[in-house]
C-alpha cells in the first residue's frame, strides 16, 4: 500500500519527534556518562578528574544499593497489583446500572488530578500523622493503638498513597475496556446460566487483557522514578529509599555528582531490565 | 557631631533616592518560617526607602536548601540573595561563591552582630552572611506540671535530672509526655538534636583523622540514654517528630518538657496558638558535668552569590534585612516578642526587649554555645550540631536515617551505631579524607 | 419480578459505588473542608467535619502573601504550551506510524517510551548547566521545551492508537479524489481524530500541571507554577494545616474543574489502544 513517496514523506513526518527525543535522551545521557567517570564535587571546586570506574564500584557496594532496588521494585509491584486488581473490581462496579454514574465517575477520577506533592502532604500530615491525623483518630475511635504510618509501616504507606494516585488512571482505562465488550454474548452466557463469577472469569477478564497490559506498561514508566511522594513524606528514612532516592541523596545531599551520575547509569540499566521483562510479557499483547 | 551625622545620613538619604532611578528588581530565596514571611510583609518600607523592588522565592527548608545549593555550585544566578545557614556559609565563602559582607556602612554597625553569629557565618574572618535571626537550644518546661511532680527545675540541670523528672512528669492516662524531643531523621532534624546531645556526653563525630566516631562508648551512651529515655517519657511515634510536630504537641499540653530552638519560645507563649502560654518557663539545656552543654548555635542567615548583576542593590536589601531599624520596625508594627532574635548584641541591651520573658535565657544559651569547640575531645571540624565540611550533610542525614529507624524499633542502637560508622567512613573516603 | 430484581440490585449498585467513590474522593474532600477551618480547629480533638466556624482567613492570607495570579497564569502557560507543541510534533509522527508502519515502528515507540524512565534527579546537574548556557533558566519557555520532551513520548503513543483505529480505506478514498498529504491530514484524519486528540490534550495538560521536579528546580521567581507555591505552604515552623489546605485546593482547583467538565472526552478518549 505504501508507495516510496509516502514512505518518504512518512520518514520527514516522524523526524522532528524522533531527533527531538533522540537529543533529549542523548544529551544527558552523554553527560551522565559523563560525570560518571569524574570525581566531581560541586562543593570541593567541581571537576577534580578522572576516575575511572572508581564511582560505580562505590556506587554498587554501598550498603543502601541493593536494599534501594528492592524497595523501588516493591513499591512498584505494590501499586501495580493494588492499582490493577481494585481498578478492574471499581470498573466492574462502575459499569453496573446505577442512579448517579456520572458523579461517582468524578469522584473516583479525581485523585488523579491531584499533584503528588500535594497528595503526599495531605496524606503525611492530616491522615496518617500519629497524633493529629484521621486515621489516628478512627483507630483510637475503635480502641485501637494508633499505627505510626510513615514509620512503622513505611512501605505500606508509601504503597498506599501512591496507589490512591494512580487508582483512577487504572480505573479509567479498565472502564473504558469493559464498556466496549459485547453485552450480546454476556448475556448469552447469562441465558445459558453460567453464574456471575463464571462470566466475569471467562468473559469479562480475557477481554480486559490488553487494557491490563496497558495499565502496566504506563504505570511502570512513571512509578519507576517516583520522587515526590517519598521527598515529602519519609525523606528515604524507614527502608523507603527508592534507587531514585538514592541517586538523589548521592547528588544533591552529599553533593557527589560523579557517584550520583553512576547511580544513574545503574537506574537506566534498570529501567531497560524492567523494559525489557514488560516487553516480553506486553508487546504479544500489543502488536497494533 | 550630631549634625554631621545627620548631614552624612541626609546624603546617604539623597544617594539612595539617586540610586532609585535605576529602580532594580532583587530576587531573594527564603525559607517559609513566620520571621521571613513577616520580613516579606514588611517589603513595602524598604522599596520606599530604596526604589528597589523584591522579588520573593519562598520555599520550604528542605526544597530551599537543594534548590539554592544547585544554584550556586552551578553559578546559575537565578537568585541575588540567599537565605543560608551557619553550616553553609564558611564552605561557599571558602569557595569563594559568596560576596564578603565587609564593607557594610557605618549606620549598619557590624560590631553589634553577636560574635558566636559573625564567627559562625565567617570565613577566615570574613563576614559572608549577615544574620536575620540565630538561635540556640534550651529546655521548655509546663511550671504547673513541674510543680505537680513535687520538682524545681535548676537553671541549668543535667540529663540525669531531666529523664527523672520526664519520668514523674508523664501522665499516660492524660496524654501528658514528660518530654518531647526530636527524632525525626534529616541532619537539621533529629540529626542536629542528637548531635549537640551528644556533645554533652563527650562524644563527637569524628577524631583528628577524621575517622568516624560512632564505635565509641560515648555515642553508645549518648542513643542509649536518648531511647531509654524516650521510651520511658516521650510521646509516641517520636521516631517522626521534627520541630513542627513537638511544637503543636506542646502546645497543645501534651509536652512536660520541651527541648530545642530558642525561637520556639516565642511560639510556645503566643496565647492565640498555645493553650499553655501562661505556664511555660527556660532553662538551659542539659549537660552530664562533662563541661560541655547539649545546645546548639544556628543561624539564618542572607548571603548573596558572588556574580549576581545587582549586589549593590542585594546588599542594601541585605543591611536593611537585618539592620537595628528593621527589628524596630517589627517592634513597632508587631510587639517586641516578634521580632527576629538572637542576632545583635543592642537587642539585648534594650529594656523593652528584656522583658520579653525568654529573651536572657535565649541570649545565655547562645552565649554558652561554641561552635570553634564543640567537643569535650578535640575535633577537627568546626560547627556544634554540625560538622562545616561540604559531606556532612549528605552524611548525617543518612546517620539519622539509621537512628531514626532505632528510635522506631526496626534496629537496635548497636546496629544503627555500626552502620552509621561504617557509611560514615564510607563516604568520608570517597571523598578523600581518609 | 425481573423488575424489582434490578431494581433492587440498582440499588445495591448505587449503595456501593457512591460509597466507594465518596471514599476515594474523601481526602480531597477533607483538605477543602479544612482549608475553611482556623488553624487550631485543623488539629481538633476530635475532628470537626462540618460544625466549625466556617472561615476564609486562610485564603485572605495565601492572596496576600503569594501572588497566586503569577503562580496559575505560569502552571497554564506551561502546562498548556508544551501541550500544544507536544501535540504538533507528534500528530506527523504519530500518523506515519500509524498509516505508513515499517518494521522499526514497534521498536520506535517503545524506544520512545523507555526515554522517559531516565531518572530525573540523576540528570538534574546536566540539565541545570545546559539551561544555564542556553539563556532559559527560570523562564515558562524553557519549562515548555522540557515538559514537551518529557510527555512527547505519551503523546506519540496515545495519537497513535486513535489513528490506528481510523480504517485504512477512508483515506485511500481522499487519496484516490486527489487528495494531498496536507489535505489528508488536515480534512480527513484529523476531524476523525478529534476526540482521541482532545483527551491527548487533557491528559497531557493534567501531567504537566502536575510535575513537580523540573517546575520546581528549574525556576526561581519568574517561571515558577504552582507546585513551587505549594513549597511555599508545606512545614514551615508553627501551625500549618489550614493554610496548606487552602493552598492546595487553589493549586488543584483549576485542574479539578477543568477535568471534570471534560471528563466524558477524557473518559471516552482514554484507551491507549486498551480497546480493539
Amino acid at each position: 500500500m505504501a508507495t516510496q513517496h509516502s514512505r518518504s514523506a512518512a520518514r520527514l513526518m516522524m523526524a522532528p519527534a524522533v531527533v527531538l527525543l533522540l537529543g533529549w535522551m542523548l544529551v544527558p545521557l552523554t553527560m551522565t556518562l559523563y560525570f560518571s567517570f569524574k570525581k566531581y564535587l560541586p562543593l570541593r571546586g567541581g571537576d577534580l578528574g578522572w576516575v575511572g570506574f572508581d564511582n560505580y564500584v562505590r556506587f554498587v557496594t554501598s550498603s543502601a544499593f541493593w536494599p534501594s532496588v528492592l524497595t523501588t521494585l516493591t513499591i512498584v509491584g505494590g501499586v501495580l497489583a493494588i492499582t490493577v486488581i481494585l481498578g478492574i473490581l471499581l470498573a466492574v462496579l462502575l459499569n453496573q446500572p446505577m442512579w448517579g454514574q456520572g458523579v461517582v465517575r468524578i469522584l473516583v477520577i479525581a485523585p488523579f488530578f491531584v499533584m503528588p506533592t500535594v497528595s503526599a502532604l495531605v496524606w503525611k500530615n492530616m491522615f496518617m500523622d500519629p497524633n493529629y491525623g484521621l486515621l489516628a483518630y478512627l483507630w483510637e475511635f475503635f480502641g485501637a493503638e494508633p499505627v505510626q504510618w510513615l514509620s512503622q509501616a513505611s512501605l505500606t504507606s508509601i504503597i498506599m498513597i501512591v496507589s490512591w494516585q494512580w487508582l483512577p488512571f487504572a480505573t479509567l482505562i479498565l472502564l473504558t475496556a469493559i464498556q466496549s465488550l459485547d453485552s450480546e454474548q454476556l448475556e448469552a452466557a447469562e441465558m445459558d446460566g453460567a453464574p456471575s463469577t463464571k462470566r466475569f472469569a471467562f468473559i469479562t477478564l480475557p477481554h480486559l487483557g490488553r487494557a491490563i497490559t496497558v495499565v502496566i506498561l504506563i504505570q511502570t514508566i512513571f512509578l519507576l522514578s517516583i520522587f515526590a511522594e517519598i521527598f515529602v513524606t519519609t525523606g528515604g528514612a524507614f527502608g523507603t529509599k527508592t534507587l531514585t532516592y538514592l541517586i538523589f541523596q548521592r547528588v544533591l545531599e552529599s553533593q557527589n555528582v560523579g557517584l550520583g551520575s553512576a547511580g544513574g547509569v545503574y537506574a537506566i540499566i534498570l529501567a531497560n531490565i524492567v523494559a525489557i521483562f514488560l516487553m516480553r510479557i506486553v508487546g504479544k499483547n500489543l502488536d497494533a | 557631631m550630631s549634625l554631621r551625622n545627620s548631614v552624612l545620613a541626609a546624603t546617604a538619604m539623597s544617594l539612595v533616592t539617586a540610586s532609585g532611578a535605576f529602580a532594580e528588581t532583587v530576587t531573594i530565596a527564603t525559607v517559609n518560617n513566620g520571621d521571613m514571611i513577616r520580613m516579606q510583609g514588611l517589603t513595602d518600607d524598604f522599596t520606599a526607602k530604596t526604589g528597589h523592588v523584591v522579588e520573593w522565592v519562598t520555599l520550604e527548608e528542605n526544597v530551599l536548601r537543594q534548590r539554592v545549593t544547585t544554584d550556586i555550585s552551578t553559578k546559575g544566578g537565578a537568585f541575588d540573595i540567599m537565605t543560608i545557614g551557619m553550616y553553609e556559609t564558611p564552605i561557599w565563602g571558602a569557595n569563594g561563591w559568596l560576596v564578603p559582607l565587609d564593607d557594610l556602612s557605618a549606620e549598619y554597625d557590624a560590631d553589634d552582630i553577636l560574635p558566636a553569629m559573625a564567627g559562625g557565618l565567617s570565613y577566615e574572618g570574613t563576614l559572608y552572611a549577615a544574620p536575620f535571626y540565630g538561635e540556640s537550644s534550651m529546655i521548655m518546661y509546663r511550671t504547673d506540671l513541674m510543680e505537680k511532680a513535687g520538682l524545681e527545675m535548676p537553671k541549668a540541670p543535667t540529663w540525669t535530672f531531666i529523664r527523672e523528672a520526664a519520668a514523674k512528669m508523664t501522665d499516660r492516662a492524660n496524654d501528658i509526655n514528660g518530654i518531647c524531643l526530636r527524632g525525626k531523621a534529616g541532619w537539621g532534624e533529629g540529626g542536629a538534636f542528637i548531635t549537640a546531645m551528644s556533645n554533652s556526653f563527650g562524644a563527637r563525630w569524628f577524631d583528628e583523622d577524621w575517622n568516624a566516631q560512632f564505635d565509641t562508648e560515648a555515642w553508645a551512651n549518648t542513643l542509649n540514654f536518648y531511647k531509654g529515655m524516650m521510651d520511658e517519657s516521650g510521646p509516641a511515634g517520636y521516631a517522626t517528630n521534627g520541630f513542627n510536630e513537638n511544637l503543636s504537641l506542646f502546645q497543645q499540653g501534651k509536652c512536660g518538657m520541651w527541648i530545642d530552638a530558642t525561637v520556639a519560645a516565642s511560639f510556645v507563649t503566643n496565647p492565640n496558638d498555645s493553650t499553655v502560654a501562661d505556664k511555660v518557663s527556660f532553662a538551659l539545656a542539659p549537660d552530664n558535668g562533662l563541661g560541655k552543654r547539649s545546645n546548639w548555635l544556628w543561624a539564618w542567615a542572607l548571603a548573596i552569590p558572588a556574580g549576581t548583576q545587582k549586589e549593590a542593590a542585594a546588599k542594601l536589601f541585605v543591611e536593611w534585612a537585618t539592620s537595628k531599624s528593621y527589628i524596630e520596625l517589627v517592634a513597632a508594627n508587631e510587639g517586641w516578642a516578634n521580632v527576629p532574635p538572637g542576632a545583635r548584641k543592642s537587642l539585648y541591651e534594650n529594656p523593652e526587649y528584656m522583658k520579653v520573658p525568654f529573651a536572657q535565657m535565649t541570649l545565655d544559651s547562645i552565649l554558652s554555645a561554641n561552635p570553634e569547640n564543640p567537643t569535650v575531645d578535640p575535633v577537627p571540624y568546626v560547627g556544634v550540631q554540625f560538622a562545616a565540611i561540604p559531606e556532612f550533610a549528605g552524611i548525617a542525614t543518612e546517620v539519622s536515617q539509621e537512628f531514626s529507624a532505632a528510635y522506631a524499633g526496626q534496629q537496635t542502637v548497636e546496629e544503627a551505631l555500626a552502620k552509621a560508622q561504617a557509611l560514615t567512613n564510607d563516604a568520608m573516603e570517597a571523598a578523600g579524607y581518609r | 419480578m425481573a423488575r424489582t430484581v434490578t431494581q433492587k440490585r440498582k440499588i445495591i449498585n448505587t449503595a456501593a459505588a457512591w460509597s466507594v467513590g465518596l471514599l476515594i474522593f474523601f481526602p480531597i474532600l477533607w483538605t477543602i473542608l479544612t482549608s475553611f477551618k482556623t488553624e487550631a480547629q485543623a488539629i481538633a480533638d476530635p475532628p470537626l467535619f462540618l460544625g466549625f466556624d466556617w472561615t476564609l482567613e486562610n485564603y485572605a492570607a495565601v492572596m496576600e502573601r503569594s501572588n497566586y495570579g503569577r503562580f496559575l497564569w505560569n502552571s497554564i502557560v506551561i502546562a498548556g504550551g508544551s501541550t500544544i507543541l507536544g501535540i504538533i510534533i507528534a500528530v506527523p509522527a504519530a500518523w506515519s506510524m500509524a498509516f505508513v508502519p515499517s518494521k522499526r515502528t514497534k521498536d520506535i515507540l517503545l524506544w520512545m517510551l523507555s526515554t522517559k524512565m531516565l531518572p530525573a534527579v540523576g540528570v538534574l546537574y546536566p540539565i541545570y548547566l545546559l539551561f544555564i548556557r542556553l539563556g532559559i533558566l527560570d523562564t515558562k519557555i524553557g519549562l515548555v521545551i522540557v515538559l514537551m520532551l518529557i510527555n512527547l513520548p505519551i503523546i506519540v503513543w496515545m495519537l497513535y492508537t486513535y489513528f490506528k483505529e481510523i480504517p485504512g480505506e477512508i483515506l485511500e478514498a481522499a487519496r484516490m479524489d486527489g487528495a494531498t498529504l496536507k489535505e489528508e491530514v488536515l480534512y480527513v484524519l484529523t476531524p476523525m481524530a478529534i476526540p482521541g486528540i482532545a483527551s491527548t490534550l487533557l491528559l497531557n495538560v493534567i501531567l504537566a500541571w502536575n510535575e513537580a521536579f523540573w517546575t520546581l528546580n528549574l525556576t526561581a521567581a519568574k517561571a515558577a507554577p504552582l507546585t513551587a507555591f505549594i513549597a511555599s505552604y508545606s512545614s514551615p515552623e508553627g501551625l500549618f494545616y489550614a493554610k496548606l489546605s487552602a493552598a492546595s485546593t487553589m493549586a488543584i482547583a483549576p485542574i479539578l474543574i477543568l477535568g471534570w467538565f471534560s471528563q466524558k472526552q477524557l473518559v471516552s478518549g482514554l484507551t491507549f489502544g486498551a480497546v480493539k
